[in-house]
């Protein structure tokens, strides 16, 4: 059985690889390359896995909610990606390596019996990234 | 080739265990524990899997689906206090989780009979929470 909490934030951005050069750059990243940033509101749907305990939950929602709010809500909400955000301080700030950012700081600090299934993060309605909750992230 | 049908109903519940004192309840279930209970607005989807008929083109009779969704869960539930008037939540705790697994309890000998199989219950508490449940098999 699986189960799915979603979550929101909001925060800007801007898309620009210090290994290409600012032609590159505005060619593979477009409006996301502008200079100033720009934002979103982001969907963030974090999936558990797990068999139903005799409480009849399969993982207590708040305290993920509460794993979810420090891991993430709180380091990312209203945040601009680039420069508050440690964990993606090394790495373009895509949706892909949001994503990525997001299941390495909920895995390094699980301690719910549920094992983390899947993350999937929405930029726009439009833009949607989904990752199994295993494995290892790459740099 | 998967089909999902949707169905929706109202219901009120109360998550408390009856062994458990009021504060351990509230610690367990928050809110979800207030001893008079409260409602939500949830949301079914479910899907079975088969092959088209090469007559009709279709999975499964949708009007066929409808009917056993609403024999099996709507008719039974809508409009509910889930606790006192629908077994067996007068003795397991309706928790999103125990919902998903009495849906799939009642739907799948009906669906077993047809010549499709179940393959996944989904139910949204809100918007936000949602429990998938692909029967025994994959708990």
């Amino acid at each position: 059985m699986q189960l799915t909490r979603r979550y929101r934030f909001c925060a800007s951005h801007r898309l620009d690889s210090p290994v290409l050069s600012p032609d590159e750059n505005r060619r593979l990243y477009g409006k996301c390359n502008n200079p100033y940033g720009h934002g979103h509101d982001y969907v963030l749907s974090v999936t558990v896995e797990g068999r139903v305990a005799a409480d009849g939950q399969l993982v207590d929602r708040r305290a993920l909610d509460a794993l979810v709010a420090e891991q993430v809500l709180a380091r990312m909400d209203h945040k601009n990606l680039n420069v508050d955000v440690p964990a993606l301080s090394h790495s373009v700030p895509t949706t892909e390596n949001l994503a990525s950012a997001i299941r390495q700081a909920l895995n390094s600090h699980w301690t719910l019996p549920a094992r983390l299934a899947r993350v999937r993060i929405s930029e726009t309605d439009r833009n949607i990234f989904e990752l199994r909750g295993e494995g290892t992230e790459t740099k | 080739m998967l089909l999902t049908r949707k169905a929706e109903f109202s219901a009120s519940h109360v998550c408390a265990n009856p062994v458990w004192s009021e504060a351990e309840n509230r610690a367990i279930y928050g809110s979800n524990a207030n001893p008079n209970g409260h409602g939500h607005n949830y949301v079914l989807e479910v899907t079975v899997e088969g092959d088209p008929d090469p007559v009709t083109g279709m999975v499964f009779d949708l009007r066929e689906l409808k009917s056993i969704l609403h024999e099996e869960v709507v008719e039974p539930m809508d409009h509910r206090f889930l606790n006192r008037e629908v077994a067996p939540f007068d003795r397991v705790i309706p928790t999103t989780e125990n919902l998903a697994l009495e849906i799939w309890r009642r739907l799948e000998p009906r669906i077993e009979r047809t010549s499709v199989h179940l393959r996944n219950v989904r139910i949204y508490e809100t918007s936000d929470l949602y429990v998938d449940y692909g029967g025994p098999a994959c708990s």
